[in-house]
């Protein structure tokens, strides 16, 4: 095959296949990527920083180990991570002041995973603020844009991740996903985007926000390349005691071997409501419809406690956020700040009024609301409870039909600093990723044609029952090929 | 005005595991400051905890000691609190679902020996992580990390004690017992075991409790009964005044021998617990309960009616033979090596716990092995040695130990039980001390005994005393 002059339009497994063939080295690989990032970074933003040493380093070290005879779908490449998850000597600021010049001592599972297989941890890409927000316009460090409209945002808070890998400078990259911080981004800028199910990949390592919602997931251009991505990071961990101990199937023969013919799909009827973009949920129609042409059954079905799930996990999220995010308290590592007359509590008090942006106070706020003595019962205790009809409302689903299919977001990418000063606004992005999360199943976002007026980027979402990933990357390769064709 | 006295203990003991309750770092209080620590111990961004299921066994096996119900489902939750002693500015700990409910302990009635026994409940048992060790300086202050994650067990008592000396029975009982399941050391000097109390006083005659104030910060035993005694004359004073008690955390200061007030009920903290999302809940099976039950061992109370029963010794030597659990192995260590029960005891009992206290050791760190013991005491019942001789020889042994057997024949210590031997001392000791003898034989029978000592003095302290006191009889009688 014949090489781009720009290596980081490649897809993964391209790249790969390049490698193989002995077309390419991991290092011409990885310096390709590096000069896409020099070239597009400035206008972009998707990088915070980059390791360019590192990088090679381990690039020359995976193309020694391809001559010793390893082989691996990411050995020698190059896969951008966001900057909350631990990658041993490269910081990890989480888009925070108060982890401004945090390096992190120790590697996350997933980070292991990718180095046993060969890939190349190559940069750290932007995000919000601990992953707090949709638009990645609450790092404390820089904007991203989109790079399908430079002026709208990326979407977020994956969206470092979604932007190098729509924008191409990268070929992969991690990101993470609590309320829909992998989908949204990856429908906004046009890419691909993968929600594991709960317990399906380990969150060692991984900076928490709310740890009963927090998954880590691949953004990639391809279906395909997602389940390359899963295959690697996923799986049990005995650091993590919620990572399940469940098989690992070959997800990229399963992608490969993609088909709707006989696959009942549902459409719930709460997801195409007033709110709903029309040109988004035109869009959504048409893939829904190639679907149906494809051999799959159509269903309209219901998940009558939709309206609940933004509620309900604003309440879950925040409670479990205010206590992960209370050790950053500048006493042993990143921002700190003493007054004029030191005392812990001034060493306290000044360090996160100080190291923390304003989204992430709000939401320890509410998160220590909703948890104090006399609330407890009136928000946590009941948010708890209607999470498990959220959950219930899918499990019913699933008892008939295989999949559902829906708008990964209400609207296409909208213009920057829009809803900066709007959160309750900003909230209801998340409307259409947030049930999965609440329900720990899996899905995926994949690109869905563009909006007839602005030409942007829809994401059609996929969801599937818990471990179902198989099923998922099936319907969604399948549905890939018919909306390409 | 007579007060009635209501105390509650909420006793931690550390378990005696090899890691810590959520990582895998090493339990040691020796090691230089922040040496056993880790991502999950610093409660670095992205860390997990891990649970130590050692931890859970021995939670369990105490609240079976302490007749306590075993949940079969049970849930760590997140306490909420900042303070540089936890490293993620929450504790993990167990509020809603803890691994043991009720359960108690019989103690003396005051804690006065031979007293009727009272039945003092406990709520529950749950486990928790310890906190990091706070190190103050004159100018600054220093976390060691080391301390923090130490598998910490907190026993929950009803306010059911009403005095500080069944306070102290309470704890003591306390202690045996669970250093008899071998699941703390409960050293207080390490910290092992460490009580906050709450305290209530009432009139006489009336029912419902008075307002209870909680304490803090002592770190032995006789800091606790302080601190109880100088809160009972607090509380006292104030309602002989008319004044009424204010609901409130006091801290103890030993050096001042007085309690302080921390903070009002009002200032108490929320501490917003909610189930911890980064573990399972633990689900205990049946089997697995009764697999650890398996495991308990014999309480304190049961061996000693054992004891007397098996081995035939008096109630009172059982009772002290089974106090303390490496005592009551070496005791039956002794007999596994042949040593006849009572005689065991009787050198157990007598010379050896003697000889422990003056050296101001414990069993344990005895040098001594029940081995030794048991064939020094079998080279008295061969009537090999004499007990003087023997006596002399467990001396030289105690310290670092040895071979009895082999002093005896290197010393030539046997005791001479030959009879025409001693019959020949006998003979000597005759002819030469006619006045002893005379008086004897005009019925002075203690003469005898110092004929024995003229016989034990010719051979040397060889001589079987008893054998030789025989001879000299019949000897004298012809």
């Amino acid at each position: 095959m014949s090489l781009p002059s720009d290596l980081a339009t490649l897809t993964v497994a391209a790249a790969q296949d390049a490698l193989r063939a002995g077309e390419l080295s991991s290092v011409e690989l990885t310096q390709g990527i590096l000069d896409a990032i020099r070239a597009k970074n400035d206008a972009l933003g998707a990088y915070l920083t980059v390791d360019a040493e590192g990088a090679l380093r381990v690039a020359a070290d995976a193309d020694r180990r391809r001559k010793n005879g390893e082989d691996h779908d990411l050995l020698g490449i190059p896969i951008a991570i966001k900057d909350l998850i631990n990658v041993t000597g490269q910081p990890c600021t989480c888009a925070s002041k108060i982890l401004q010049g945090y390096v992190a001592p120790y590697d996350a599972t997933v980070i292991a995973h990718l180095r046993e297989a060969g890939a190349v941890p190559c940069g750290r890409v932007n995000m919000d603020e601990f992953a707090m927000g949709a638009s990645t316009e609450h790092s404390a460090y820089q904007i991203t844009r989109n790079p399908a409209a430079p002026d709208r945002v990326p979407g977020g808070s994956s969206g470092g991740s979604a932007c190098a890998v729509a924008g191409e400078l990268a070929l992969a990259s991690l990101g993470t996903d609590t309320g829909g911080s992998i989908r949204q981004p990856a429908s906004f800028c046009g890419c691909v985007g993968l929600k594991p199910s709960y317990g399906r990949v380990s969150r060692y390592g991984v900076t928490a926000f709310a740890s009963s919602l927090d998954q880590v997931g691949p953004l990639t251009k391809t279906v395909e390349d997602a389940a390359i991505l899963l295959r690697t990071i996923a799986g049990a961990d005995p650091h993590d005691q919620t990572c399940l101990d469940r098989p690992v199937p070959d997800y990229r023969a399963a992608a490969r071997a993609g088909s709707l013919r006989g696959v009942k799909i549902g459409v719930p009827r709460e997801y195409f409501v007033e709110g709903t973009d029309p040109e988004v949920m035109a869009q959504v129609r048409h893939g829904i419809a190639l679907a149906e042409k494809a051999g799959a059954e159509i269903h309209e079905i219901s998940l009558p406690h939709t309206e609940y799930a933004i509620a309900v996990y604003y309440i879950c999220a925040t409670a479990e956020a205010s206590a992960n995010l209370a050790r950053f308290d500048g006493i042993r590592y990143g921002y700190r700040e003493v007054g004029p007359e030191p005392s812990i509590q001034s060493l306290y008090d000044l360090s996160r009024t100080h190291g923390f942006g304003p989204e992430v106070k709000r939401r320890i706020l509410l998160g220590t609301y909703v948890l104090s003595s006399g609330y407890y019962d009136a928000y946590y205790n009941r948010a708890l409870k209607a999470r498990t009809l959220v959950r219930r409302d899918f499990l019913e689903a699933f008892r008939h039909v295989d999949a559902i299919f829906c708008p990964a977001s209400p609207t296409p990418a909208f213009p920057l600093n829009s809803t900066v000063n709007n959160p309750l606004q900003a909230y209801l992005c998340d409307a259409f990723t947030i049930p999965a999360n609440l329900a720990g199943i899996c899905g995926i976002s994949i690109p869905c044609g563009r909006t007839a007026t602005l030409n942007l980027p829809v994401g059609l979402q996929i969801l599937a029952p818990a471990f179902a990933e198989e099923r998922l990357l099936s319907i969604a390769a399948a549905c890939e090929r018919e909306l390409a064709s | 005005m007579k007060y009635l006295v209501s105390i509650g203990l909420e006793t931690h003991v550390q378990l005696k595991t090899d890691t810590k309750m959520f990582c895998g770092c090493r339990l040691s209080t020796e090691d230089e400051p922040n040496t056993n620590v880790c991502p999950v111990c610093l409660g670095l961004p992205g860390a997990l905890p891990r649970m130590n299921a050692k931890a859970v066994r021995y939670t369990v096996m105490s609240g079976l000691m302490l007749g306590c119900e075993i949940s079969r489902y049970a849930e760590f939750d997140r306490k909420n609190y900042f303070y540089p002693d936890m490293s993620k500015n929450y504790q993990i700990s167990q509020n809603g679902h803890p691994l043991c409910i009720g359960g108690g302990v019989d103690i003396p009635e005051d804690g006065r020996e031979g007293a009727p026994m009272r039945h003092i409940r406990i709520n529950h048992i749950h486990l928790e992580e310890d906190a990091a060790k706070i190190n103050h300086y004159a100018r600054h202050s220093g976390v060691d990390y080391n301390r923090c994650g130490t598998p910490l067990m907190e026993i929950v008592s009803e306010p059911d004690l009403s005095s500080p000396d069944e306070a102290m029975a309470y704890l003591l009982k306390l202690r045996q017992i669970l250093v008899y399941a071998g699941v703390s050391d409960c050293n207080l000097e390490d910290g092992n075991m460490r009580s906050d109390v709450n305290i209530s006083i009432r009139p006489v005659g009336q029912e419902k409790l008075g307002t209870k104030v909680e304490i803090k910060n002592m770190n032995t035993f006789k800091g606790i009964h302080a601190a109880l005694e100088y809160e009972i004359a607090r509380q006292t004073e104030i309602l002989n005044q008319g004044g009424v008690i204010i609901q409130e955390t006091r801290r103890w200061d030993g050096d001042l021998g007085e309690t302080f007030s921390m903070r009002s009920k009002e200032n108490a903290h929320d501490y917003r617990y909610f189930p911890e999302p980064d573990m399972l809940p633990i689900e205990l099976s049946e089997e697995q309960i009764a697999q650890w039950r398996a495991l308990l061992p014999e309480l304190p109370e049961q061996k000693r009616v054992r004891f007397c029963e098996q081995y035939g010794i008096p109630a009172y030597d059982a009772g002290v033979l089974s106090a303390q659990l490496p005592l009551a192995n070496y005791f039956e260590a002794v007999i596994a090596a042949g040593a006849p029960a009572k005689s065991a005891s009787n050198w157990i009992m007598g010379d050896f716990l003697r000889l422990l206290g003056a050296a101001g050791i414990e069993v344990t760190d005895c040098k001594l092995k029940p081995e030794t013991l048991a064939a020094l005491i079998l080279l008295v019942e061969k009537r090999t040695i004499n007990m003087p001789t023997a006596k002399a020889l467990l001396e030289e042994v105690f310290p670092e130990g040895g071979d009895p057997e082999a002093l005896v024949r290197e010393r030539g210590l046997a005791q001479v039980s030959d009879t025409g031997a001693v019959e020949t001392f006998a003979r000597q000791a005759i002819e030469a001390n006619p006045k002893p003898v005379a008086e004897y034989k005009a019925g002075k029978a203690a003469s005898l005994q110092y004929l024995v000592g003229q016989v034990m003095k010719l051979s040397r302290g060889k001589a079987n005393p008893k054998l030789a006191g025989e001879i000299l009889a019949r000897l004298l009688a012809e």
